[in-house]
């Protein structure tokens, strides 16, 4: 139709189609919203930087559950037989006989008796060295290794022990399993709590900061509505947008993350004998995410991506609705 | 296709700016609306665009009631309605030949399908050698002409502009109308809201004069 138009009106078509060839550039067409602005590169940079604060503390909950784990699971393995010294007692038979007795339980796995060498060692701390166990009454033990799939019947190991063998008591350190269960879940449930907080702070900051670049848009929202471009159309084109730029800011917060864990985890393994790489590790373990670690990470930058995306969505719609209302003043 | 009856308009609790206006507007019709500054010229417009509702009174537009149709249904019948604003509304990202070509790419056509289309139609408005180039670098009066060739590139029903001359000289003024009357020729609606006395003596047409709020009709 519009050829028969400009037909009419008289358009040298082929004076037209000369200097097109002479002054169009060849390549693709420029995006139908603004390519990367100053707005946009702020958002990146907010988007990173959230992403970064959200994975570092996803990982470090990640970390203090896999330690507070490993913790119990370490004491939860092990319980002690204690023997007192009496006069004219006889330790070592006493201290075979309660080896051979806890070995007969089912669900203890081993039981060993702690020699003299290594209970002078434990006490070489307070008692110093060249210790004479003979001249101190002091008590002896035999470690019990318990299956923790299948624990034994404490109560019956400890009734067993104290009948049959004088001046021993069983020790099932529950006290200190169960002190230490509640000190796991409470910093679990602190990590968690903290990691909850950063993400909703994460969500708020992304949510604002995508409006915000977002202001200088609603010309461009006007004008597509206004050449007939459907609501959805509309959205597409900022969600694929905005999702592009939610998306590279939480893949570079994100992958700098992980490097660091990275990082810290090589630096851990290369000074393993030195006293402050031991330190770190006895307080959050090794420094290793694993997969599902890193999983979690991936996770955290698809949704910050995804929200950054949908937040564009629905100030389109929003706006959108506010265009309408005014249509309908 | 599109009629007015007893409408009137006001912004929120102000005083009415259109009343009763009653009228007509024919399939293949050509009519200058006019009157003075602030008469009320653009938001008569805005009411045919269906970029309003109007406070009271009914229009029907392609056999549609206005007040029925709904947020969904707008981008299709804007789609028969070609719009040039007074303040053009370009997007400055894009080229001239991109801004002419937007309501034929949001429609997800290919650009191998209506390049020739946008090429002449730019080079008979004047902006042959100005495709490339971005609306910032552009004068009114060249953003005008973009803005003229993007309401007319998909040869819409209507054809609504708002002082589309406002901003030319005299040769080329009589030039786009003489585009607007081959655009009437071949089937289109035109509505040209203006002041220029000497752009309407150029046509025997209908003119639509709003005074005292009301619209008055000259066949």
């Amino acid at each position: 139709m519009i050829e028969e138009l400009l037909r009419r009106a008289g358009a040298d078509r082929e004076k037209a189609a000369k200097t097109f060839r002479r002054i169009m550039p060849d390549g693709k067409a420029n995006p139908i919203l603004p390519a990367t602005t100053v707005s946009a590169r702020a958002l990146t940079l907010v988007v990173a930087i959230m992403t970064f604060l959200a994975c570092l503390t996803l990982g470090a909950v990640i970390l203090v559950n896999r330690t507070a784990e490993t913790w119990q699971t370490q004491i939860a393995r092990e319980a002690t037989i204690q023997i007192r010294p009496a006069e004219g007692f006889d330790m070592d038979a006493a201290l075979e006989k309660a080896k051979s007795l806890a070995e007969t339980f089912d669900g203890i796995t081993s039981a060993k008796i702690v020699d003299r060498e290594a209970t002078a060692r434990l006490l070489e701390p307070w008692l110093g060295s060249g210790l004479d166990l003979d001249t101190l009454p002091v008590p002896r033990l035999v470690v019990v290794t318990i299956d923790p799939q299948s624990p034994p019947d404490f109560e019956a190991i400890s009734a067993t022990v104290a009948r049959d063998i004088p001046n021993a008591s069983f020790d099932s350190h529950r006290n200190w399993v169960d002190r230490l269960i509640t000190m796991a879940r409470t910093t679990a449930l602190f990590g968690t709590g903290i990691f909850i907080l950063v993400l909703a702070a994460t969500v708020l900051t992304v949510v604002f900061a995508t409006r915000g670049a977002m202001a200088g848009a609603g010309h461009v929202i006007e004008v597509l509505h206004f050449v007939g471009a459907q609501q959805g159309f509309i959205s597409r084109q900022f969600r694929h947008r905005f999702f592009l730029i939610g998306l590279w800011g939480a893949l570079a917060g994100g992958m700098l993350a992980s490097l660091l864990f990275l990082a810290l985890r090589f630096w851990g393994s290369a000074n393993m004998a030195a006293p402050e790489a031991d330190q770190a590790a006895a307080l959050f373990g090794q420094f290793s995410l694993g997969l599902s670690g890193y999983g979690a990470t991936l996770l955290v930058i698809l949704a910050i991506a995804s929200l950054t995306g949908l937040t564009s969505q629905l100030t389109v719609t929003a706006f959108l609705q506010d265009l309408h209302d005014g249509e309908t003043k | 296709m599109i009629r007015f009856e007893n409408v009137g308009l006001r912004y929120g609790i102000g005083p009415e700016i259109l009343r009763d206006v009653s009228f007509h507007i024919p399939e293949r019709s050509f009519q200058f609306l006019t009157g003075p500054s602030g008469a009320g010229k653009t938001s008569l417009l805005r009411l045919l665009f269906l970029s309003l509702k109007p406070t009271r009174g009914n229009i029907t537009v392609f056999g549609r009631d206005r007040s029925t149709i709904s947020r969904h249904d707008l981008p299709m019948l804007r789609r028969k309605i070609g719009v040039v604003f007074q303040d053009f509304r370009l997007l400055d990202h894009l080229t001239t030949f991109e801004n002419v070509a937007l309501p034929l790419r949001v429609r997800g056509r290919e650009e191998a399908s209506y390049k020739s289309d946008v090429r002449d139609l730019l080079a008979w408005v004047g902006l042959g050698d100005r495709m490339h180039v971005y609306p910032p670098v552009l004068s009114g009066g060249e953003k005008q002409r973009v803005s003229i060739a993007r309401a007319l590139i998909e040869q819409p029903a209507v054809l609504l502009a708002d002082e589309p001359t406002g901003n030319v000289d005299p040769p080329l003024a009589r030039r786009l109308l003489k585009l607007f009357i081959e655009l009437n020729k071949l089937g289109t609606a035109v509505i040209i809201a203006t002041h220029d006395l000497s752009l309407m003596e150029q046509v025997d047409s209908r003119r639509m004069v709003i005074h005292d709020n009301r619209v008055e009709i000259y066949d």
